[in-house]
């Protein structure tokens, strides 16, 4: 490791010194009887706490013709329980003085509460009562899916890159899961029913299935206590077997293109990737990581400094690796060609990009500087209780422990120029390379989409 | 997602709230006005700058004169090119941000409060607040990124929608204007030197400080940043609002869904209706899944996914919107709902129930909306630059709980009038 700074020195103590807190671990973990484990991470700084259920149940264990039925039940667990009207969820969070909301991934669906510490029992009485006694209906199905259908029509129809990057996907998995998108098809939308919705219920939310991040002013013995109490009597059941669905190997570069209303194409290229699967065996993945922030990870970065503010040839560029996921693994660059230049010379520039770290390798400055962002973001991310558990949350999702977070920062800490530019030789292949480009149309010449099927009442 | 909208209404329409922060106020020997909290819990420091140097003051066809100028700070300055900018701050592990909206141009910092990265910090704003180079070359570049930028998003319904909108209620006004590539075009190095001399001085300066610092060493950082400011900078003043005649206007557009504003200039910040506006647009369209908005366009008829009302009040009357997208097929329908929620509220104000649901929302949430040095910082740079009174924070639970529906109503009354009400649906058929 080259010599750190006096500065970035002091920074590395005061992170060392706050990730070990005397006395006691904290976050706390514990697991009920019926499978479902409680991480409790205690940060006093506020009066406030986040409350988060996560299901490891996302568009990637959906099957086709039934894309985006994830996304849909995580609309529909606000639509009421046995004991629940419709919409009273929303309201009682609203009454305590918090806000609520949930997301969908490829990988996972995650609910949560932002709420005063006084309403945390109230939110685990809420999330135990909808993980069990969901009341699913045509009724409250046929209105909901619309809303989703608005919702796809916002995020991806009317989105060129958005569109793009749905094409890219299910052109670069042909077998993988991931090929479809999390939001659904839109003729998967319009023909799903509240059977689907039920089913996808019944068979992936269960105790066993999900894990509580809990996050503020809270003590987690008191946390542990209320979890037994609410989600303790909650049965496990058995979940489906989960196939791995591996995608074959790629052997031949891909190219696809989608037209849509824009004035600048828009170019992405993505790459298979190997990911994280041994935190601490593995070093490609980390090695990819900072090669993305190398490339993009700061003001100071490669594809800004040289293709944005030097040569000019770019309006934006991109960098991106994420190797801790379900599923399979990549590595995008993307950008917008500035006005005047084409999707070629872009696409020459980003290439151009990697050989330099391929034949040149990467400095002891730019390794150093990626290692003072990743301290920095770690201590500025202390400022929220919501990025805590977020973190929390997402490296479970992954499949790593929280216990992993500081291991991964090492990790990170310690790859070497050597292993950045070995990855940079090893892993960007044309053979496993799709592009993606969005061809722009005139707005005056392009028509509305016309809906697929005829549209229900 | 579930929706977009409740947390960016909340910023929109921000609601200041804490027992307990204790806000430090004075007047730096350089004129500048600065707000202070001390907080010890997180090694980290957040500063901003505010200036009146927003898109309101920008002359007649130079649009983006103050953005540019704005982004241009950090293109060069004293013996430092952009890239020494950029690299310094990497090197310490700090971030600037800020940016301009209608009123403000702002400079944040955040940084590790531990004193080699701090000064080292607190040094490169100074310079790049005190001696911007503006080179030539970096503005012609970003001027062409920016035009580019203009020219995408005029393809885009959304933007246009947004555009078209504060056209539409702003009529005349710099309210109403946005950067075009003309306008773009036709700002030059002089234009750019000129509005940083005038509204980038100490006396019309705020500075908001919160952090890991005591109190002599946040006045220290106070006057490093503002001594060496431009003369320029106070008592600016930018042109009345004029309320606009009611109108429809369709934009044609090839995308899925119309985009739709509805709405009209509506208050300053330092109104005395705020709080009746507040409380009341919770239950309109502000309080997420509890409005009435969202339970009638969402929750019955499924028409969108994003519906909602909000007031964002500024120097001048800012803008009150309802804004949605729905299927093209279906924007009549939707905008009937709209008409007849809108109509219905003004006509009778919450009831009993909602007000006590958007108050008890509001109260009990309080602490939410100052959970961190972030959101602490913000309410920190408003209170400063509208000039709102120090116990706004301890003041908030008691005004909210004040509100009656009587005042809701008089309020909307006097601020939201029908004769006044723009309609814009880009993507109509």
């Amino acid at each position: 490791m080259p010599a750190l700074k006096p500065s970035i020195a002091a920074a590395v103590l005061l992170a060392g010194a706050l990730s070990a807190p005397p006395a006691l671990a904290n976050p706390f973990e514990t697991r009920l009887a019926n499978g479902l484990r409680v991480i409790v991470k205690e940060d006093r700084r506020a009066p406030t706490a986040v409350h988060m259920v996560w299901y490891r149940a996302g568009s990637i264990d959906e099957k086709d013709g039934t894309s985006g039925v994830a996304h849909a039940l995580e609309h529909l667990m606000f639509k009421g329980t046995r004991t629940l009207a419709a919409g009273e969820f929303n309201k009682r969070v609203a009454e305590a003085g918090g806000r609520d909301n949930a997301f969908t991934s490829r990988d996972y669906t995650a609910y949560f509460q932002i709420v005063p510490k006084a309403a945390l029992p109230e939110m685990m009485q809420l999330e135990a009562d909808r993980m069990a006694n969901l009341k699913l209906d045509a009724k409250e199905f046929a209105s909901e899916i619309k809303v989703v259908m608005e919702e796809r029509r916002l995020r991806t129809d009317d989105n060129p890159q958005s569109l793009v990057h749905e094409a890219m996907n299910s052109a670069m998995f042909q077998a993988h899961p991931y090929r479809r998108p999390i939001i659904g098809w839109m003729d998967d939308l319009e023909h799903m029913t509240w059977q689907d919705a039920r089913d996808w219920y019944r068979l992936w939310y269960a105790p066993n299935n999900a894990y509580v991040v809990v996050v503020g002013d809270v003590d987690h013995r008191e946390v542990f206590r209320l979890a037994q109490k609410y989600y303790g009597v909650l049965k496990p059941h058995a979940l489906p077997e989960r196939k791995p669905q591996n995608e074959p190997e790629q052997v031949g570069i891909r190219r696809i293109s989608v037209k849509a209303p824009a004035k600048l194409p828009y170019l992405a290229m993505a790459w298979k990737m190997p990911k994280l699967r041994d935190v601490q065996k593995d070093r490609d993945p980390y090695a990819l990581e900072v090669l993305a922030a190398v490339l993009d990870g700061h003001d100071a970065s490669r594809l800004a400094k040289n293709l944005v503010r030097g040569s000019r040839i770019a309006q934006s560029a991109g960098a991106g690796y994420d190797g801790t996921l379900r599923g399979e693994a990549s590595f995008v660059l993307d950008g917008q060609p500035a006005e005047g230049k084409t999707v070629a010379e872009l696409e020459a520039a980003l290439r151009a990009e990697l050989k330099r770290v391929q034949d040149e390798g990467v400095s002891a400055e730019e390794l150093a500087r990626v290692k003072t962002q990743s301290i920095a973001s770690q201590v500025y991310k202390r400022d929220s209780l919501m990025a805590q558990a977020m973190e929390i949350g997402g490296t479970e999702a992954a499949g790593q422990s929280w216990r992993d977070i500081d291991t991964l920062l090492e990790k990170l800490k310690s790859v070497t120029a050597d292993e950045v530019q070995a990855v940079a030789r090893k892993y960007f292949k044309d053979d496993t390379l799709t592009v993606a480009v969005l061809d722009p149309q005139p707005i005056e010449q392009s028509k509305p989409r016309k809906p697929s099927v005829a549209v229900r009442h | 997602m579930r929706t977009l909208t409740v947390f960016l209404l909340s910023l929109l329409f921000s609601t200041l709230a804490m027992a307990g922060v204790r806000i430090q106020h004075w007047t730096a020997p350089s004129g500048a006005k600065v707000y202070f909290v001390e907080t010890r819990v997180v090694p980290i420091l957040d500063v901003q700058i505010d200036f009146a140097g927003g898109g309101v003051f920008v002359p007649a066809g130079k649009s983006g004169l103050a953005g540019l100028t704005r982004s241009m700070l950090e293109a060069g300055a004293a013996d430092l090119d952009e890239e020494k900018i950029a690299g310094r701050l990497v090197d310490i592990g700090a971030h600037l941000g800020g940016g301009v909206d209608s009123d403000r141009a702002s400079v944040s910092l955040r940084t590790l409060s531990e004193k080699l990265e701090r000064d080292a910090a607190v040094d490169l704003m100074r310079t790049i607040l005190s001696a911007p180079t503006f080179p030539q070359a970096v503005l012609d570049r970003e001027k062409a990124r920016s035009i580019a930028s203009i020219r995408e998003a005029e393809t885009r319904p959304d933007a246009i929608a947004a555009k078209r909108f504060a056209a539409a209620i702003y009529p005349g006004h710099p309210y109403g204007t946005s950067p075009t590539a003309e306008t773009v075009g036709a700002i030059n190095r002089d234009d750019v030197v000129d509005f940083y001399r005038r509204h980038y001085g100490a006396q019309g300066a705020v500075v908001s400080i919160i952090g890991d610092v005591s109190r002599a060493e946040a006045e220290a950082i106070a006057q490093r940043l503002t001594e060496a400011l431009p003369p320029g900078g106070a008592s600016l003043v930018p042109p009345e609002v004029a309320k606009p005649v009611r109108a429809t206007i369709k934009i044609d557009h090839p995308a899925a869904q119309s985009h739709v504003h509805v709405g009209l200039p509506a208050i300053r910040r330092t109104d005395p209706d705020y709080f009746p506006l507040l409380v009341g647009n919770y239950t309109l369209g502000g309080g997420g899944f509890v409005s009435r908005l969202m339970k009638e366009v969402r929750e019955k008829r499924g028409y969108a996914y994003s519906v909602y009302s909000y007031f964002a009040p500024r120097k001048l009357e800012g803008p009150f919107e309802i804004g949605l997208q729905t299927k093209r097929e279906q924007v009549g329908d939707a905008l009937k709902v709209v008409d007849d929620v809108l109509g219905g509220f003004i006509a009778g104000g919450p009831t009993a129930k909602e007000l006590a649901a958007a108050k008890k929302n509001l109260v009990d949430g309080f602490a939410l909306r100052m959970d961190s040095n972030a959101k602490l910082l913000g309410y920190l740079s408003t209170i400063g630059f509208y000039g709102l009174p120090l116990t706004y924070l301890d003041d908030f639970p008691a005004r909210v709980k004040a509100v009656t529906a009587e005042q809701v109503r008089a309020a909307f009354a006097r601020h939201v009038k029908a004769e006044n009400l723009v309609t814009v649906v880009v993507a109509a058929d």
